[in-house]
């Protein structure tokens, strides 16, 4: 196995562990910073100002349509350009994936929450339920059991869709396994197939689990 | 006469300028059984949901024992948890099983101590025949079985009242008996209620006076053994001629699969 003996070669499987760790690191402070904005964004969303849901709608259409390449070039080179701002990679890394993710998130938590009938918080209030009670164990409860798989799906999208940062200088695990490759071009050709093997089974431990688990709770609140 | 307990003082309701309820007064008293019956769109809903403040109404004003529910300075969620209300739709909560649905009122809004409420709310499956279904998920219930917990979930409030919206309109015909029992159970026992049905015979068994609403005005108000078989305008007249044409329907479906 050419691609293992490659692998085992001086410091390549750290390097390339410690590639994952930069995915992973950044795609779970993307990931955190969304979740929480996400919250708020899709309050917004439900409410009835129209200046308000314009604007969502916006910046909806625009993480959908616009790639994430794209958005990724338009912070790191853009905001240089226009701003004299010269950002690190990480930091227009995480900038964007959680300009995404928000927005992602956000229109989950939006439809989620408008997913529960009004007939569930009519007959909460018909209970003598506070507002506050109404949210907490009827509404609330019901939006998480409808979020947490979804926002899990979108978590696995982040984590791949991440791959794309190397192209903006970020040294991440898919960047540390081409430089591996490439070093080792002259005594290792076939290692390329292994090596990539490999990338593809540490995305696969760590978004397999993650999927699974969304699939479970899908099942049980269903 | 015993105290009237809820009193609907010339209330008007509209939605985006089309009116629903127009002056409409009304008087349950203790221990009353007041059914309101009219066709669809009549605004029968509504009457009940302003009583419940899940409407505002635009004039007019609700008391119950003579004290204002409805105006400024309000307090719903004090009226709410006097005044039970049932709705068509199944609306149990789905995540929680049916003890928890049966719990909730009693120990957040009441603050009643669970161990309390949860003998409370066994006996009252009991009576209704859902003892088993304690821990059973609203999902794996019948429409029949979900509105009998809706009724005892309504029950243990322990209102002043109650409020039932065409409980069993949604439900199979084999199930409504089922449910429309627990009602009268709750009469005989003397439980105040407003009633909205289009079971003409259940009406008339559970009624001490019935209401016929049409176009969002009271029509005609009287007993119900008058109204059902004397009514006095003919608008109620033709209103019940519709049920006496679905029971003779009925009737001659049944003799022909027999
Ligand atoms: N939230 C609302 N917004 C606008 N119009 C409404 C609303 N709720 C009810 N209405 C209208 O008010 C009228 C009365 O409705 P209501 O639900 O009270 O009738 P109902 O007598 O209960 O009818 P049904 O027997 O079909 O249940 C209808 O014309 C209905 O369209
Ligand atoms: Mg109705």
């Amino acid at each position: 196995m050419q691609a293992l003996d490659v692998l085992l070669k001086g410091r390549n499987l750290a390097r390339l562990l410690q590639g994952l760790w930069v995915t992973l690191s950044l795609s779970l402070a993307a990931i955190a910073l969304s979740v929480a904005l996400g919250l708020l964004v899709g309050m917004l969303m439900t409410m009835k100002n129209r200046a308000i849901r314009a604007f969502c709608r916006l910046w909806l259409e625009t993480i959908r349509i616009v790639p994430q390449l794209v958005l990724l070039f338009l912070v790191y080179f853009g905001m240089a350009k226009a701003f004299d701002i010269q950002l690190s990679g990480e930091a227009s890394a995480v900038i964007v994936f959680t300009f995404w993710g928000a927005g992602e998130m956000g229109d989950l938590v939006r439809g989620a929450v408008q997913s529960i009938p009004r007939h569930q918080t009519e007959s909460a209030n018909a209970l003598g339920l506070t507002r506050g009670q109404v949210y907490r164990y009827v509404i609330i409860p019901q939006t998480v059991r409808r979020l947490i798989p979804q926002a899990i799906n979108l978590a696995t999208r982040m984590i791949k869709t991440t791959s794309l940062i190397m192209l903006i200088g970020v040294v991440e695990v898919l960047k540390v396994a081409q430089q591996i490759i490439d070093n080792a071009r002259y005594d290792a050709l076939q290692a390329a197939v292994g090596i990539y093997g490999v990338v593809f089974f540490l995305y696969f431990i760590v978004c397999w689990p993650i999927s699974l688990a969304a699939g479970r709770l899908e099942k049980k609140w269903a | 006469m015993a105290n009237p307990l809820l009193e609907v003082r010339h209330i008007s309701k509209g939605f985006d300028g089309t009116g629903v309820l127009e002056d409409v007064s009304l008087t349950v008293h203790e221990g009353e059984v007041l059914v309101v019956v009219g066709p669809s769109g009549c605004g029968k809903s509504t009457l009940l949901r302003c009583i419940n403040g899940l409407e505002r109404i635009d004039s007019g004003e609700i008391l119950l024992r003579g004290k204002p529910i409805t105006g400024e300075k309000r307090d719903l969620v004090a009226v709410r948890q006097k005044v039970g209300m049932v709705f068509q739709s199944y609306d149990l909560f789905p995540h929680m099983d049916v003890m928890g649905n049966l719990l909730l009122g009693p120990t957040k809004a009441l603050r009643r101590p669970k161990a309390e409420v949860e003998a409370e709310a066994m006996a009252m499956l009991k009576r209704v025949g859902l003892e088993e279904k304690a821990h059973a998920l609203p999902r794996t219930l019948s429409g029949g079985q979900k509105q009998r917990v809706a009724l005892v979930r309504a029950m243990l409030m322990k209102p002043e009242m109650l409020l039932l919206d065409e409980i069993t309109a949604a439900l199979d015909p084999e199930m409504v008996r089922e449910v429309l029992n627990v009602v009268l159970d709750l009469a005989k026992e003397g439980m105040t209620m407003a009633i909205v049905t289009h079971e003409m015979r259940f009406a008339e068994a559970v009624a001490d006076r019935v209401i016929f609403l049409e176009g969002g005005v009271i029509v005609e108000e009287g007993a119900p053994a008058q109204f059902f078989h004397h009514p006095k305008t003919e608008r109620a007249r033709q209103f019940l001629n519709t049920f006496v044409y679905e029971a003779a329907k009925k009737q001659s479906e049944n003799s022909a699969d027999a």
